[in-house]
């Protein structure tokens, strides 16, 4: 759920302090859980409460064939904090579709991280996993909370960490902690506490607006009469690059979304658009027509430096940098119909990569650079699709009729992606494996344009 | 009758827009001994000005270079041959007013992807500047940009709705 109409042109990302505690025991052997698990996730997004004028909802439509069972008890003394820690954490870990919350009994004395566990209870109940913790209000107002994390198969605790964190930051601090649990449990980092960039459009309003990975916590960094799209996060996470109308034209912004700064990064004559951050963050390439057609160029984030890469006839567009900024993979018709391409950033012969189908636009490379999802033509329906690079098997990810813009998540589990249901702009989130798939919508508006951030450090 | 008197209008607005060569398109159709006066209540003499803001032929419903979209088949960027005669008057426009600049932007249906379509649309934006160039038009008075699928003028998924979205529209300055 999400809150839309946010007072501010541009909030401070705000993150609880944080203070590991010395106790990181062993970690479950990654074996033992990845046996149990065939579907991968990462997304979550919050079936929350708050009221709101347009709120996004969840509606998870598959989930992974089994999952770990864990048993989240409430956190003693959390009722003290606007939201139940301890749900939100379920929630996470449930909706990534790893994980099946165990029920939880009204416990007498309220166990805490510091409490002797009782295995053999917990085994009866079939939980895999325990949680257990505690919030504790601090005299300077603000609240410090504990928890500690056990293999009940095993009968180890696993480790814990304490956070020193303000009213504000109650749902920051429950998705660092879900993460802790996951990376400790699946031996990859979580996604939680990441966030997400997406358009808004309602009725003739456009809206920059960013959320939290499970979709609450919306508000707008950019709000326009005028289109947007193609929005990237810069690899820090603190600079959003996109393409405005503002001028009736299509020009590149980067926005700083510490303090509201908008830099025009290109705005020559003729459309500037598809911007892509290097991995460094000091560079972005972009899509310019400035001499006719649609070339590639490189330019620096302040619109410094301007110089073209691509030298065709053909329509170049929508560059990616691979992971070690060594490559930009870039949709081009230069074959006589759209395809997928990889060229050196320092210049040079470019490759084609895609060959299935008459159709396919909007690269985007893979965290660890060994996959491309794309969207793919297939009979008429604009597909996402996933392309081994090594093997070069591809495996279209969804059924739907006009998916857009895919996007993955950090870890690269997920993919989010816009695509239209009953009319509707929709953000649905599919697994690399295509088995987990979850659906994010707002009431009154569409919702495209989705860009997955970066790790919060 | 009445086409004859506008045509003529238009004739003597477009001699007042410009000063330079001067082209009587549009009166050819005049009849030697044509009655003097029209059943519609004017004559030889008769100016009309209602309907006609700021007398600029750019707006005036009657002259070609009010129409302002060339519509494209899909997936194709030709001019196709019934707005070639519009292009060519905004052509002669320009060559007639150095000073006056003009934006053409092309625009796409809703299929495909957005970057994609922001692509698409700049090639048809460009095929009409190129051709206004070929014809006399400066380099500096025409910018082609693209608002590819972003800004469609039918709304709906219906062939109708896609093929009044397909096109390229002129803006002089001014008006965008």
């Amino acid at each position: 759920m999400m809150r839309v109409a946010p007072l501010a042109q541009c909030a401070q990302l705000e993150w609880p302090s944080v203070t590991k505690t010395a106790n990181d025991g062993h970690g479950m052997p990654r074996r033992w859980f990845l046996r149990a698990l065939t579907a991968f996730c990462a997304l979550s997004f919050a079936l929350g409460v708050a009221p709101a004028a347009a709120q996004l909802t969840i509606e998870i439509t598959g989930a992974g064939e089994k999952r770990l069972p864990i048993a989240i008890v409430p956190l003693a003394g959390e009722g003290v904090l606007p939201a139940r820690i301890s749900s939100i954490v379920r929630a996470d870990l449930e909706r990534s579709g790893l994980f099946r919350g165990v029920e939880v009994p009204a416990i007498v004395p309220h166990p805490t991280e510091a409490s002797n566990v009782n295995y053999a209870e917990w085994r009866a109940r079939l939980a895999d996993a325990l949680v257990v913790g505690s919030v504790a209000a601090r005299p300077d107002g603000k609240f410090e909370v504990r928890f500690r994390l056990f293999d009940v198969v095993k009968q180890a605790a696993i480790g814990g960490v304490a956070y020193t964190l303000s009213r504000s930051q109650v749902r920051a601090t429950a998705h660092r902690i879900a993460d802790y649990v996951y990376e400790k449990l699946t031996g990859e980092k979580g996604v939680f506490a990441t966030k997400i960039a997406y358009v808004l459009k309602r009725g003739k309003i456009f809206e920059l607006q960013i959320a939290d990975a499970d979709g609450a916590g919306g508000f707008f960094v950019l709000r326009s009469n005028e289109p947007i799209l193609s929005p990237v996060w810069s690899p820090e996470g603190s600079r959003l690059a996109y393409v405005s109308f503002e001028q009736k034209k299509p020009i590149v912004y980067v926005h700083s979304l510490l303090d509201g700064r908008r830099r025009v990064a290109a705005n020559f004559k003729g459309s500037n658009s598809a911007p892509a951050w290097a991995p460094d963050g000091n560079t972005l390439a972009v899509s310019l027509s400035r001499q006719g057609g649609s070339q590639i160029y490189l330019v620096n984030p302040d619109g410094s430096n301007v110089r073209r890469l691509t030298r065709t006839s053909a329509i170049d567009t929508e560059p990616r940098f691979s992971p070690d900024g060594q490559f930009l993979y870039f949709t081009s018709d230069r074959g006589g119909s759209p395809q997928l391409y990889r060229m050196p950033v320092a210049g040079g012969e470019a490759q084609r990569i895609t060959f299935e189908g008459a159709y396919n636009v909007s690269p985007r490379i893979s965290p660890d650079g060994k996959h491309l999802a794309f969207i793919h033509r297939n009979s008429g329906r604009f597909q996402t699709a996933l392309l081994d690079l090594e093997t070069r098997q591809m495996q279209i990810l969804t059924d739907s009729a006009r998916d857009e813009s895919p996007s993955f998540a950090p870890n690269g589990r997920m993919i989010l992606l816009a695509t239209v249901i009953g009319g509707r702009g929709v953000l649905t989130a599919v697994s690399a494996d295509g088995r987990v798939k979850q659906r994010l919508s707002v009431s009154a508006g569409d919702v495209r344009e989705p860009a997955w951030g970066p790790f919060i450090k | 009758m009445r086409a004859i008197w506008i045509a003529v209008l238009c004739t003597m607005l477009a001699a007042c827009a410009s000063t330079s060569e001067q082209d009587p398109a549009g009166v050819e159709d005049r009849k030697p001994g044509a009655e003097a006066r029209g059943a519609d209540g004017t004559g030889p003499g008769s100016v009309d000005l209602t309907g006609k803001p700021g007398g600029s032929p750019l707006t005036d419903p009657s002259s070609i270079l009010s129409k302002r979209s060339i519509f494209y088949d899909y997936d194709r960027y030709d001019i196709k041959p019934e707005f070639r005669p519009q292009v060519e008057a905004h052509a002669k426009y320009l060559r007639e007013n150095r000073t006056m600049k003009m934006l053409i932007q092309g625009n796409t249906d809703e299929r495909g992807g957005r970057e994609y379509n922001i692509a698409l649309g700049q090639r048809r934006a460009d095929g009409v500047k190129r051709m206004l160039i070929l014809l006399g038009a400066l380099e500096n008075q025409v910018e082609a940009v693209s608002l590819g699928e972003e800004k469609p003028r039918a709304q709906g998924s219906s062939e109708a709705a896609f093929s009044q979205n397909r096109r390229s529209d002129i803006l002089y300055q001014g008006e965008y």
